[in-house]
């Protein structure tokens, strides 16, 4: 009797190939694609039982689901590449509940033609994003389009998390007398890809924040487990975020310009480029909304992690039916700070 | 960061405001009309008005390029883009400018024409240069400030041979706008609408000079002092204009000397005056048509004109009955007059020019200055 023989399989050649239709098309390629790469990098038990989903135990309280696609053009910037920001961005999405991020999904969509060493590149920063974050990227799932039909790449992340006890952090518990606090600098994130997209080059070059927040927010948690509101102003920015959460919880918001604190090399580009950093998008930065007694325990609490050094106290809410956000602005004088009316920069996450 | 903080310093701001305080007569009010978009813009985003006593007023002018484009200019633009299958540039500001029907380059764009966001005129050629199959439209607006470098294109274009681009000229002049303003009935005749003195523009005197201010100030009495557009030029302008008026006087004042000559750029004028000429008029949204305030491409550069090189109509173009944008540009009417500002006219939705560009009054008022309305009580104008 004959021995059937062990099919060779030949590894992917990641630095010369390009993804190809059968990437996408559930026979061996997908197969191989989904062992070489995404298993080997995201290597967890969950992802490697090769189900069509994950299964693991639900703990007892409330948990906490995002969603989120992205888009970003180009897909690498000084800082970081789509694949970390797919990460981080839903980390800090499922944070923002106050909750602890524990697993992720990760859909694809990529582009016939793209450089399957990109792929690899990326997909190499998702991992070590996760791994950082301490959450597990446990379910996902590959499709190829034509060429002309996408952009390269597309990922989208779902994240979950769970909601620690007595914790109660929503954009709607915003209340007269709150402080206001950003956690480091604005607009760093929306002039590193600005800069990248128009081949503007700076003296010093201006890296993107990109980064996962879910340790400073158990930090915050810690230090004042009633901490209102919290949320990451990306899109939009700083001026996107006080205006939703004003609205949401029904008061106004007095911010002092003097305090918001931005780089000054982003200072410059945004005069160059004739933005103003209050609606650039931040990738690693989050905005608290608490009682005026918290808010220096949560300052020091941000100030004490990596991320939150250049932590400030930057205005108050007030009681307005308007919801508006004003500002004092560095000069003297007062201004609303709008929502952003079009699009100051399509395609930033 | 140097040379701009300087200007913006809130000290200073508090020794200027005192000083105006001081100079400005309780007995008397001061109208002074802001030529520039950069200045209202200015005036808006750092709070000027919060500096000035209750008897200065400033009243916003027309000098915002996207606003004075008429309807029928937006319209000629989508049918550019949408009927002559071209690659339509332009800057950023104008896509959402709605023309008739509420049609924008933005909805055109959508509804699959192919318009392009540029952030300038050489991009527009490197475009060209890329798709040597299409042909690429540069939309060209503005004052005397975006004129030089539409020139430059034009005259690379031509020594480059490009035979796929062209320009949809829509230049216009500021000198003009001013005599405009100041000749119309609602100044001259009537007296409803006071202007006691200009700001007079930064940039576009950077290119042109102070100079041609000087026709105004001896003509139509009214003093002029040139501005920079940082909030710091803005109050030491206005210090300026009440002292001239106190005193009488109608003179043109140089406050941005750091950039501003007597003479200009005379390079940039040369520039412009090889490849453009004068139009015998027109017509500006809300001034209606205006003799000799706007420029066309020269004969010699007519293969790049996109007037002749497509067929352009005259369309009137359909704006909105309500919006009062005319108005508003005139210096006769302000935003909160108008009936639809804040409720159908939003910077989301704008029904006029004036509400699209971050440079035009509605705009300004809107997102940087809502916040006054129930707060002033409005002294009625003189």
């Amino acid at each position: 009797m004959t021995q059937a023989r062990k099919p060779y399989v030949r590894p992917i050649d990641f630095e010369n190939r390009r993804v190809d239709l059968t990437h996408g098309s559930g026979g061996r390629a997908m197969a191989q694609l989904i062992e070489e790469l995404f298993e080997k990098e995201f290597d967890n038990s969950l992802l490697s039982q090769r189900n069509d989903q994950a299964v693991f135990e639900v703990l007892a309280g409330r948990m906490a689901m995002t969603t989120d696609g992205f888009v970003i053009s180009p897909h690498f910037f000084p800082g970081g590449n789509i694949g970390s920001l797919a990460v981080h961005g839903t980390v800090n999405d499922v944070a923002m509940a106050g909750a602890k991020p524990l697993y992720l999904s990760v859909g694809m969509i990529l582009e016939e033609g793209y450089p399957l060493a990109d792929l690899k590149k990326i997909v190499q920063s998702m991992a070590a994003a996760a791994r950082e974050a301490g959450v597990m990227i446990v379910t996902g799932d590959t499709k190829v389009v034509e060429k002309g039909s996408g952009d390269g790449i597309f990922i989208t992340t779902t994240g979950v998390g769970v909601v620690p006890e007595g914790v109660e952090v929503s954009a709607d518990r915003a209340m007269p007398g709150d402080k206001v606090l950003v956690s480091g600098s604005m607009g760093d994130h929306g002039v590193a890809i600005m800069s990248k997209r128009e081949n503007l080059t700076f003296e010093t070059e201006i890296e993107s924040d990109c980064a996962s927040l879910n340790g400073m927010v158990e930090k915050i948690i810690a230090a004042a487990p009633g901490v209102h509101v919290l949320r990451d102003p990306t899109r939009g920015g700083l001026a996107a975020v006080l205006n939703e959460i004003a609205l949401q919880s029904g008061v106004g918001v007095k911010v002092r310009e003097a305090d918001v604190p931005v780089r000054q090399e982003v200072h410059g580009a945004c005069e160059l480029l004739g933005l103003d950093p209050m609606y650039v998008a931040n990738e690693g930065k989050l905005v608290a909304f608490c009682a005026a007694e918290d808010a220096d325990n949560i300052l020091a609490a941000m100030q004490a992690d990596p991320l939150g050094r250049n932590a400030a106290i930057i205005g108050e809410v007030i009681e307005d039916s308007r919801n508006f956000v004003q500002m004092e602005t560095a000069f003297g004088g007062m201004r609303i700070v709008d929502w952003l009316a079009g699009e100051q920069l399509p395609r930033i996450c | 960061m140097k040379f701009v903080d300087e200007f913006r310093d809130r000290e200073l701001a508090q020794n200027l405001a005192t000083a105006i305080a001081a100079a400005a007569r309780p007995d008397r009010d001061y109208y002074i009309m802001e030529f520039c978009g950069g200045h209202t813009h200015a005036i808006f985003r750092y709070g000027v008005q919060d500096f000035l006593p209750a008897n200065v007023h400033l009243v916003h002018g027309p000098g915002c390029p996207v606003c004075v484009l008429p309807v029928g200019r937006i319209d000629n633009a989508v049918e550019l883009a949408c009927d002559n299958d071209v690659i339509l540039c332009t800057y950023g500001d104008l896509l959402r400018v709605p023309g008739s029907n509420g049609m924008s380059l933005l909805r055109a764009k959508a509804e699959g024409a192919d318009v392009r966001m540029v952030y300038s005129c050489l991009d527009a050629l490197t475009i060209a240069a890329e798709n040597p199959k299409r042909e690429v439209v540069f939309f060209a607006i503005g004052f005397e400030t975006t004129t030089p470098p539409t020139a430059v294109a034009l005259k690379s274009a031509k020594a480059q041979g490009f035979t796929n681009f062209s320009v949809f000229c829509n230049h216009v002049l500021t000198p003009a706008a001013i005599t405009n303003i100041l000749e119309s009935p609602e100044v001259r005749n009537l007296g409803t609408v006071a202007l006691d003195g200009f700001i007079g523009p930064a940039h576009v005197s950077a290119v042109i000079g102070s100079q041609p201010f000087e026709f105004f100030a001896e003509e139509y009495q009214r003093p002029v002092v040139i501005a920079g557009f940082e909030p710091l030029d803005v109050m030491q302008s206005v210090l300026m204009l009440i002292r001239q008026m106190n005193d009488g006087r109608a003179e043109v004042e140089n406050e941005y000397t750091r950039v501003v000559t007597r003479e200009g750029n005379v390079k940039a004028q040369a520039l412009v005056a090889e490849v453009f000429e004068l139009r015998a008029a027109f017509e500006w949204r809300g001034l209606g048509l205006v003799p000799y305030s706007a420029l066309r491409i020269k004969e010699e550069f007519a293969e790049f004109d996109a007037e002749k090189r497509f067929s352009v109509s005259s369309s009137v173009g359909k704006e909105n009955k309500a919006c009062e944008c005319g108005a508003i540009l005139r210096g006769v009417k302000k935003p909160t007059d108008c009936k639809i500002f804040g409720t159908v006219c939003t910077p989301e939705s704008p029904m006029g020019s004036c509400m699209v560009s971050s440079e035009g009054a509605c705009a300004a008022y809107y997102t940087f200055g809502r916040f006054r309305e129930e707060e002033r009580q409005e002294t009625p104008r003189k």
